[in-house]
């Protein structure tokens, strides 16, 4: 198969970007909308061409989908480690190339309409460029070092546009808390990487990712503190992942990053970067689960368990709108990653691979429509708070119904596409770890209910006087939240286990009734529940908040996390280790510095005055050197 | 070969006149004192020439000549001293060596 055309999807937005980026004054606003627009028209209409050739055309092979690679060595180490620049077709990153092609063109038509009449508009097309090349090129990579490049850059990216309304101080801050978090995680990334090059002695994922392979039959023995060393290295490389997608305890950049504008927040941190974490778990998988019997597998359900009930129960309290869905994404984030956790590896035992990627591709469709979504109320309200709206069905009949579609689809009703890949989740859950199970379905019960708390609380509920009248946002917003709306209803009929399978191999995925009828009844009683405090303006909820006391405000203040992390930044990191080193640089390499400087100077001063520039001067010196050696050859000689 | 004159009565002579010289060319602050210095250190040697010439190699010309060419040179560069400083002496009214620091900068 010919792969080269495949470049062209992360290089189209890379041109992009050089180009808005490079001409921004030159160009008009509404051209660059449109330059940005076309871009990654192209680049998802190849990722479409390149997922139906490879799942129906030629990436079969025996029944077992083939990893196709195309790639140059970059930089050569050793024999067998070097560092290779290509790209990987494989199901997963066929599917992310669509996830991201797909969510990627919605936000930049959304983005002509959002953002229309702002000062950086071209600088915003630009950055959405950088960005979309980024991500594109995380998922084609092909070794982990490739992978580790576009990380950061996804990065760099998400840092430029969280900071994108760079006047605003809060908005600086969270693009560097934001920045400096994932950089911290990535640390954990970077020392993984290199653990498993010294050993291994490659990066690439084909070699690594074979279950007969080298790596795995015999690395995984060696030990260290303990455990195998592999499991350390993939221990590392998960702490990378959790940065990106905000596990805890690294959430704590994700619901800052908010200050970004909201087709953004759509598109970095809620549909693709943030799944960058649960995507490079997914890409290692067999490495995961066959080092050591999946130790670091089971770290990983147990984070990402946690994380989903933590973050679900922050959100209930919340009252940004932003908020709530950084947290609800957080909590996604979390049973995808538990879904990963509990997976096994061949046939039907893979299915909590299977639906971690059928509910990353689900939720990046709902999540997406639902940021924007809020983000035509933020456009039409002026507020992020959902004490400043209600009523707005009458005034937004498309947002209002697309942002239901939405609600439903993360509730998990059916025929809505969350439900199928929840219900699969919930499956795998049930099949590995019953703790882990009642978890997913507690914290499917807080998700029906936080949604539905906000769907009530923004388009039902007593209605606000509003400064102005609130109006249905321009066709160029309601038509990404019309497409994503529709494909967050057939989103669930795609038979993903036809396709994306840990072993490659094909499966029939049945739907669980009983289970099924679980989730669906606990999803059910949520959004009743949220029906009954929140339908109609009544003190229920505020009674009810009451009587949690002290919960309840520690959850609405995210459980002190930002509070911890600040004191130890400031108090014991600033203090104990800054400070000192500061003061050591400050007094003792500066010192050392200015004593050369100084000692230099003192010294020209003095014998400045040697260097007259008298002839009469020089010559005196001269011929009193020439008398003196004179002298010397004198007596030397006659004695 | 001057009867009755040793080689060495003669090179003392030079000799002194050499060092004459020198020392006014280091104390003297007057220019053209400087340059009548440097010509009694041009004498010194031109003398010496023709001096070694005469003693040692009476049957040679080589000292004569080189002396000759020595006068004509240092009768050209005195020349050139000289128009120095009269250019400097119409710029500064001066031609104390003291006032001609400025030149360094």
């Amino acid at each position: 198969m010919n792969l080269t055309y495949i470049i062209l999807i992360p290089l189209i937005p890379l041109v992009v970007f050089l180009l808005l980026g490079i001409f921004n004054q030159k160009i008009k606003p509404k051209i660059s909308g449109y330059i940005g627009v076309l871009g990654l028209t192209i680049s998802a209409i190849l990722s479409f061409y390149t997922a139906y050739k490879y799942f129906f055309q030629i990436g079969k092979g025996g029944g077992v989908y083939q990893t196709l690679t195309a790639k140059t060595t970059w930089m050569n180490f050793t024999d067998t480690l070097s560092i290779d620049m290509g790209i990987l077709i494989d199901p997963i990153s066929v599917m992310m190339l669509c996830v991201v092609s797909i969510v990627s063109l919605m936000v930049h038509v959304y983005s002509r309409g959002y953002m229309k009449g702002d000062d950086g508009y071209t600088k915003f097309f630009a950055f959405l460029g950088l960005f979309s090349f980024s991500m594109f090129g995380l998922v084609l990579a092909t070794n982990l070092f490739q992978i580790y490049i576009f990380w950061e850059l996804v990065g760099v990216s998400s840092y430029l546009l969280i900071g994108y309304y760079y006047t605003k101080p809060s908005a600086v801050s969270a693009a560097k808390k934001a920045f400096i978090v994932t950089r911290f995680a990535d640390l954990g990334f970077l020392i993984g990487i290199l653990i498993v090059g010294y050993y291994t002695g490659t990066y690439d994922f084909e070699t690594l990712n074979n279950p007969e392979g080298s790596a795995i039959l015999n690395w995984a023995t060696t030990s260290f503190m303990g455990l195998s060393v592999l499991t350390w290295a993939l221990i590392l490389i998960f702490i990378g992942g959790a940065g990106k997608s905000a596990m805890f305890p690294l959430h704590i950049w994700l619901p800052d990053a908010m200050e970004g504008p909201t087709p953004v927040s759509a598109l970095i941190h809620a549909a693709t970067m943030v799944v960058a974490g649960v995507y490079l778990v997914a890409r290692l998988f067999p490495m995961y689960y066959f080092v050591e019997d999946g130790y670091a597998l089971n770290i990983v359900a147990y984070v990402g368990a946690f994380s989903a009930l933590f973050a679900a129960i922050i959100a209930i309290t919340q009252t940004d709108i932003k908020r709530v869905l950084a947290f609800s994404t957080m909590s996604q984030l979390g049973y995808m990653m538990l879904a990963l956790g509990v997976s096994g590896y061949e046939g039907h035992e893979g299915l909590g691979y299977m639906a971690s990627m059928f509910h990353l591709f689900t939720h990046a469709m709902f999540k997406a429509l639902l940021f924007l979504g809020a983000g035509s109320i933020i456009h039409a309200v002026h507020s992020n708070l959902i004490t400043d709206m209600g009523n707005l069905r009458k005034y937004m009949p498309i947002t209002h119904i697309t942002f239901l579609i939405a609600a439903l689809a993360i509730a998990g009703v059916p025929p809505f596409a969350g439900f199928w890949s929840k219900d699969e989740i919930l499956v795998a859950a049930f099949e590995h770890n019953k703790l882990i199970y009642l978890v997913a379905v507690f914290v499917a019960g807080l998700t029906a209910f936080y949604m539905f708390r906000l769907y009530f609380g923004i388009f039902w509920g007593k209605e606000t006087k509003y400064k102005h009248m609130p109006y249905e946002s321009p066709l160029s917003m309601t038509f990404p939240l019309i497409v994503l709306a529709l494909l967050s209803i057939v989103g669930g009929f795609i038979p993903f286990s036809e396709f994306v399978t840990p072993d490659r191999t094909s499966f029939e995925a049945h739907l669980n009734y009983p289970l099924a009828a679980v989730a669906v009844s606990v999803g059910v009683i949520g959004i009743l529940l949220a029906w009954v405090f929140y339908k109609k303006e009544n003190r229920l909820s505020d009674r009810f908040a009451h009587g949690f006391g002290p919960l309840y405000k520690w959850a609405y203040d995210k459980f002190y996390f930002d509070e911890i992390y600040l004191f130890v930044t400031k108090k014991i990191l600033f203090k104990c280790v800054s400070a000192p080193a500061a003061w050591f640089d400050r007094h003792v390499v500066d010192g050392t510095m200015n004593l050369i400087g100084n000692a230099t100077m003192t010294t020209s001063k003095k014998i400045k005055g040697l260097q007259s520039g008298k002839v009469q001067d020089y010559a005196f010196a001269f011929i009193s050197g020439v008398v003196i050696i004179a002298i010397v050859f004198i007596y030397l000689w006659t004695n | 070969m001057i009867i009755g004159v040793s080689i060495y009565e003669l090179l003392t002579v030079t000799s002194i006149i050499f060092f004459i010289g020198v020392y006014g060319f280091i104390t003297r602050k007057n220019l053209i004192s400087i340059l009548i210095s440097i010509e009694l250190i041009l004498n010194a040697s031109v003398i010496n020439f023709v001096v070694i010439n005469k003693y040692l190699y009476p049957d040679m010309l080589q000292g004569v000549v080189f002396s000759l060419f020595i006068i004509a040179v240092a009768a050209a560069e005195t020349a050139l001293a000289v128009s120095i400083i009269i250019n400097l002496y119409r710029q500064i009214s001066s031609v104390e060596v003291k006032d001609t620091e400025i030149m360094k900068y």
